[in-house]
């Protein structure tokens, strides 16, 4: 008969060994192609010796850093916003909707449910130039040609936004659900008005949830590739563009890796940062 | 999505909160915001009752005849059922092993405990750009073909932070002596987990399961990387739309798919509720 003890191994083994399978060795292989010195879609099995070329070659390449830049930019923009917008909505699921707070959390949830190509779709028809926006203005007399509001930056930090809310408004409810209402009574006995508490009390104790959905939008933003293509055109596309590019059709392996691999640095770097500054335990536990 | 959570649950106002409140509109706020996010939708929406094959205005009429092409559509129906099979594979496994991540790191101390929870919530900080890349030149390296067993995989990765941290929340509130409990009347650990644990996580299995599903179901940056010949209905909808195509028919599937979740998921949250 198994122990305690003796069940341990059948617990951690699976879950180890898919990681390790599936995740762990595939992020092992992309640093080793990443030092690969050839070019285009290589042989794996062919020897090489490692060599920092591809990184040179990216870092000697201004439009590509530029382009890094740029969606890191795009993307700390949009979690700033979706954060900024979801945090009076969690406040208000959280402390004002009472006895109907399912209900309206459910309302916000709904269009999330919605397929994410379908909502970006739906800009599209919003900001195309015989989209509804352009429509709207023309039949109002405002404006004689349709204006370009489709296929620019601005388009896809819209559309992102849009996307994100629902989802970021989660973990800033769930820390303000765990504050508890005796913090804010002491807090009004000791003489705090509503904004002193809300600045004093109630936004200290939800920065670990806000800051948890800053980094639940920027991470899958900054590696974006589906929006900027479909909304963002040409002139639109973002550092995630590159990277699907390079294991297209016709791909560099190993400049495709190199490229990832900085942009998984730069998340890395980021997220301990943000760690740091926050007991990342706390949000777990 | 589906989570479970019940905000504002067991709350009562204090009445030296309900006093001295804020006077922002935060129901008006919120009230914009949900028509700002219903309203493209809903548009969208419009256009599959469109007879015109152009997303523009003015409208054309009324029509179902997109609704009636989505199943005589063979590709469409195919690859809506490929999404359906691997959503369902990949929060299955991503389930089972979040559950089993869960367990391992609440209930025993051991060298490598944190490594594994780790591991386990690392795919959230990674791109999935940087996932799909990484998997792919796996694949190559081991000459499998890439298919949907692969996007399988790869999905089943991205979802395991997911039902790791909805099974740790879970388990974290419930007593250890129940185990014990069950143990000193002569169960096995792993019986005890099987009859006494897992049944009181019943909720938080299909909420994870749930969750996963809804992952994948919907994930379209990852299987790109990933998808062979036969795609997943996501994968379709990007190349139509990257390349043109009949839009309205695939807003008709897409928008059936979509009823179709939501009727999944509320239908499971209410059962969910009534065996609490």
């Amino acid at each position: 008969m198994l122990g305690r003890r003796g069940t341990l191994p059948f617990l951690v083994g699976p879950p180890l060994l898919w990681l390790a399978a599936l995740f762990v060795a595939p992020l092992f292989l992309i640093v080793l192609f990443s030092l690969r010195p050839e070019s285009g879609m290589v042989a794996p099995g062919r020897p090489w010796d490692p060599s920092l070329v591809q990184y040179i070659q990216v870092l000697k390449t201004p439009s590509f850093l530029r382009l890094l830049g740029t969606s890191t930019l795009i993307a700390l923009g949009v979690a700033a916003m979706a954060t900024l917008l979801a945090y009076p909505l969690a406040y208000f699921l959280a402390f004002r909707a009472r006895a109907r707070a399912t209900l309206y959390l459910t309302l916000l949830l709904v269009p999330f449910a919605a397929s994410y190509l379908l909502r970006i779709m739906s800009w599209k028809l919003m900001l195309g130039p015989a989209g509804v926006i352009n429509s709207l203005l023309s039949s109002a007399g405002l404006i004689s040609e349709p204006l370009d509001l489709i296929f620019t930056r601005p388009a896809v930090v819209v559309t992102l936004v849009y996307v994100w809310i629902p989802f970021a408004a989660l973990p800033i409810l769930a820390a303000m659900q765990r504050i508890q209402p005796s913090q804010l009574e002491a807090a009004a006995d000791l003489g705090a008005g509503p904004w002193a508490r809300l600045w004093r009390v109630t936004v200290p104790l939800s920065l670990p949830g806000a800051l948890a959905a800053f980094f639940m939008v920027f991470i899958p933003t900054v590696g974006e590739y589906v929006t900027p293509t479909l909304i963002g055109g040409t002139g639109g596309i973002m550092y995630g563009n590159l990277i699907s590019d390079f294991f297209g059709r016709g791909g560099n392996w190993p400049f495709g890796a190199a490229l990832a691999m900085l942009m998984l640095l730069l998340t890395v770097v980021l997220v301990v940062a943000a760690a740091r500054a926050v007991n990342l335990r706390r949000l777990i536990s | 999505m589906t989570s479970l959570a019940r905000p504002g649950a067991g709350r009562r106002p204090s009445s030296a909160i309900g006093v001295g409140r804020t006077r922002v509109p935060l129901r008006g706020f919120y009230l914009t915001i949900l028509i700002l996010l219903y309203l493209p939708i809903g548009i969208l929406l419009i256009f599959s009752f469109n007879p015109s094959q152009r997303l523009a205005f003015p409208l054309q009429g009324f029509t179902l005849d997109w609704y009636q092409a989505v199943f005589a559509d063979g590709s469409l129906l195919r690859a809506a059922r490929s999404s359906l099979m691997v959503a369902a594979a990949a929060a299955t496994a991503a389930t089972a092993l979040g559950t089993l991540v869960a367990i391992a790191t609440l209930r025993f101390r051991f060298r490598g405990r944190s490594i594994l929870l780790g591991l386990a919530v690392l795919p959230l900080i990674v791109p999935f750009a940087v996932i799909g890349a990484a998997m792919f030149l796996m694949l190559v390296s081991l000459d499998v073909p890439k298919s949907l067993l692969t996007v399988m995989l790869g999905h089943s990765v991205i979802a395991l932070p997911f039902t790791t941290l909805i099974m740790l929340s879970r388990l974290a509130g419930m007593d250890p002596a129940l185990e014990d409990a069950a143990m000193d009347l002569g169960a096995s650990y792993p019986t005890a987990l099987r009859k006494v644990v897992l049944p009181l996580m019943g909720t938080a299995l299909l909420s994870a399961w749930l969750t996963a599903f809804v992952v994948s179901f919907d994930e379209v940056a990852l299987a790109n990387f990933l998808i062979g010949g036969d795609p997943t209905f996501p994968t379709l909808l990007y190349g139509r739309l990257r390349f043109g195509g009949q839009l309205p028919v695939l807003i008709s599937m897409a928008v059936l798919l979509t009823f179709a979740t939501i009727a999944l998921s509320l239908v499971a949250v209410r059962l969910a509720r009534r065996r609490e």
